[in-house]
């Protein structure tokens, strides 16, 4: 065999894995650095282990939130439909400005003349008109993308080997869908509270029910429509989550849940259907409106709450059994 | 003549027992997929630590399947595998930090650049410390020689540089264990070479190495021990020189007069005797070849020259896996 001579044969069969400190690898720069627990091993009485089993920390799962937060709103798409979300609110102020100045005796109902008298109210307008359809569009891009996005690029099998853990993926992935629900229904909030200030009067509001509060609590009441429709959103991602576990197609999962979308707001609409409406999730979205009456609606908004965290927790839950079990075999 | 080859030592069939120094242990280790396709089928497998351990098998032979199951990325139907002593998947939180892996071929986010792409990747990982992040990814992409191009987004990457991207992520803290899955994919002659170096590099600091391939000179060059897949079984594993000694020696004598030698060669019990032009081989078995020689000569036959032959470890491997196996030089 003395012929064989193969580089690879010069280097010994078994050298046991306990003598080898991972301290001489070429790659550890800086091993005490590196090397956070390994202090904690001796401690622990049990050298013989030469790198112990590493164990992650809550930081490492923020830092993990931050990177996908990073991915998320650095991303050229997503960036894209935020603009367009901002851009809404602009396009109706200027939009009712021009009817308004046209004639304001059109008849064209109350929300011009509540809009032209108070431009606060711009806010809740922009609401009414984007909650229905194009801020789930967003939420349904972030959150169905999320998992399907990674399985179908191929990078998922990276993250659960680096390893990310599956829960703890999952859960990040969520946080990141809540909080660009958030951040997309704060922008709109802002975008209408800016426009509205430049293009109307602004002062003391008129409500739904025809008492005036002052500016201040107007916008306090703006902070817990925003804090509602963010809830609403919230739901919605979770039903987008659980349907992007179950693809590798991102656009499957984005479809399907817009579909859902506005099968079941079309569903609600019908009279016959009524008893089934309130299961719907779209149904609780326009509850944002609690916050014009006086007092607030707490009552319908709670409930409101109450469906959108039944949705969060079945579909979360759900999302997190296929998840934790599936083959990563893309 | 027989090519089933007995691997003394680790053997199919005797997996060793938990923590006798072993980086990677399967026991009946069985994936069948949705639609009944058995990808893996009992597969016993035993990497010695410290090993650089050749994963060979044709196309579809269920290496990637396998290398799926170490990583906890898919479950077994049935039988378990040990991965630095952590059971997978119960144990991959303890485990997976300590293994950098490369799993059919490279995936990153086409938006990201390179170094964006591996701080991403090292966010995932729980134990990884973010303030020794920058340095890390730095000379993991310095070792893969991708300084140059840490800047560019991964989508005008090609295939070589997507590669090395992926091995920098692998390296991107110290491991125990490397899997890699046929890490010389779409790798040039000079990268190819690059990666056998880095390999034995690597070898040496002390972490073992299980790389799969469907090309037996790579694993030829680079690795200590063989586990021979076929469609989903494991048909042979040891050290590689074992698996070369394995196959029976033959003797071959330049003659002018073949058929001659061929009956002297039949009168001493050799077998496996085939004639050629101005040549005779057979199997040696264990005859000494210079008392061969002293046969025939002793008959009256010219001996021009004569060879003993070892099978070369590409006809070991094709006579594991069937004619199919793609034994590219
Ligand atoms: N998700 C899946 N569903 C069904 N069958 C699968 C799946 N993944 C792999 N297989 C089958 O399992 C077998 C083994 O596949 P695997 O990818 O493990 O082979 P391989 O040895 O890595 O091949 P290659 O050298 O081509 O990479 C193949 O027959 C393949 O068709
Ligand atoms: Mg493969």
């Amino acid at each position: 065999m003395s012929r064989l001579d193969t580089p690879a044969q010069t280097r010994p069969e078994t050298p046991p894995t306990e003598t080898q400190p991972t301290e001489t690898h070429p790659t550890e720069t800086r091993p005490t650095e590196t090397q956070p627990t390994e202090a904690e091993t001796v401690a622990n009485g049990a050298p013989e282990r030469a790198a112990p089993a590493r164990r992650g920390t809550a930081g490492g799962t923020l830092r993990l939130l931050g990177s996908e937060l990073g991915l998320t709103f650095r991303r050229p798409r997503n960036i894209a439909m935020l603009a367009v979300l901002a851009a809404v609110p602009v396009i109706i102020g200027v939009v009712l400005r021009v009817v308004s100045d046209d004639g304001a005796e059109g008849g064209a109902g109350s929300i011009i003349t509540a809009v032209a008298g108070n431009g606060m109210m711009l806010t809740f307008a922009a609401l009414f008109v984007l909650v229905p359809l194009l801020l789930p569009v967003a939420v349904a891009v972030v959150a169905g993308d999320s998992v399907a996005g990674e399985a179908g690029m191929g990078t998922l099998r990276y993250l659960l080997a680096a390893p990310a853990g599956r829960t703890r993926l999952l859960a990040v992935k969520y946080a990141n869908a809540v909080v660009f629900g958030l951040a997309a229904t704060a922008l709109v909030a802002a975008s209408a509270l800016i426009t509205g200030f430049l293009l109307f009067p602004v002062g003391p509001i008129t409500l739904l029910s025809g008492s005036t509060i002052p500016l201040a609590e107007g916008l306090v009441r703006v902070l817990v429509a925003v804090g509602y429709v963010a809830a609403g959103m919230a739901a919605l991602a979770a039903l987008a989550l659980l349907l992007s576990t179950l693809t590798e197609i991102s656009i499957g999962a984005i479809a399907a849940t817009l579909v859902l979308v506005v099968v079941t707001q079309v569903l609600g609409a019908i009279p016959q259907l009524a008893p089934v409406e309130p299961y719907l999730l779209p149904s609780w979205w326009l509850g944002f409106d609690g916050a014009l009456r006086a007092p607030m609606a707490l009552d319908d908004m709670g409930q409101g709450l109450l469906v959108f965290a039944a949705y969060a927790v079945v579909c979360g839950s759900a999302a997190w059994a296929r998840f934790t079990t599936k083959d990563i075999t893309a | 003549m027989s090519l089933t080859i007995e691997v003394p030592g680790a053997s199919a069939g005797a997996p060793p027992p938990r923590g006798t120094g072993h980086a990677i242990v399967t026991r009946g280790l069985t994936k069948r997929f949705r639609g009944g396709q058995v990808a893996v089928d009992s597969l016993d497998l035993a990497v010695p630590a410290g090993s650089v351990f050749g994963f060979l098998g044709p196309n579809g032979s269920g290496k990637t399947t396998t290398i799926r199951m170490l990583l906890g990325l898919v479950r077994p139907t049935s039988g378990g595998c040990e991965v630095l002593g952590e059971p997978m998947p119960e144990g991959l939180a303890g485990a997976l930090p300590r293994v950098g892996a490369l799993v059919e071929g490279p995936a990153f986010y086409p938006y990201l650049s390179g170094e964006a792409n591996l701080r991403r990747i090292d966010a995932a990982d729980p134990t990884s410390d973010r303030r020794t992040a920058a340095h890390r990814i730095a000379a993991a992409l310095d070792r893969v020689g991708l300084t140059a191009a840490a800047g560019k987004r991964y989508r005008a990457y090609s295939l070589g540089m997507r590669q090395r991207l992926a091995i920098a992520s692998a390296l991107l803290v110290p491991r125990e264990l490397l899997i890699l899955d046929e890490p010389t994919n779409g790798l040039d002659p000079q990268g190819t070479r690059e990666m056998r170096g880095l390999v034995r590099e690597i070898a040496e600091a002390g972490t073992t190495v299980f790389v799969s391939s469907h090309l037996l000179a790579e694993v030829e060059q680079m690795c200590t021990h063989v586990g021979v897949m076929r469609t989903g079984r494991l048909v042979a594993q040891g050290p590689i020189a074992e698996l070369r000694s394995g196959g029976e020696p033959r003797i071959r004598i330049e003659t002018p007069d073949p058929a001659a030698a061929a009956r002297v060669l039949g009168a001493l019990g050799l077998t496996g005797v085939r004639e050629g032009d101005g040549e005779v081989s057979a199997d040696l078995g264990a005859e000494a070849p210079e008392r061969v020689n002293a046969e025939l000569v002793a008959r009256g036959v010219a001996v021009r020259g004569l060879a003993v032959q070892r099978p070369s470890l590409e006809d070991v491997f094709v006579g594991l896996t069937g004619e199919g196996f793609d034994v590219e030089a």
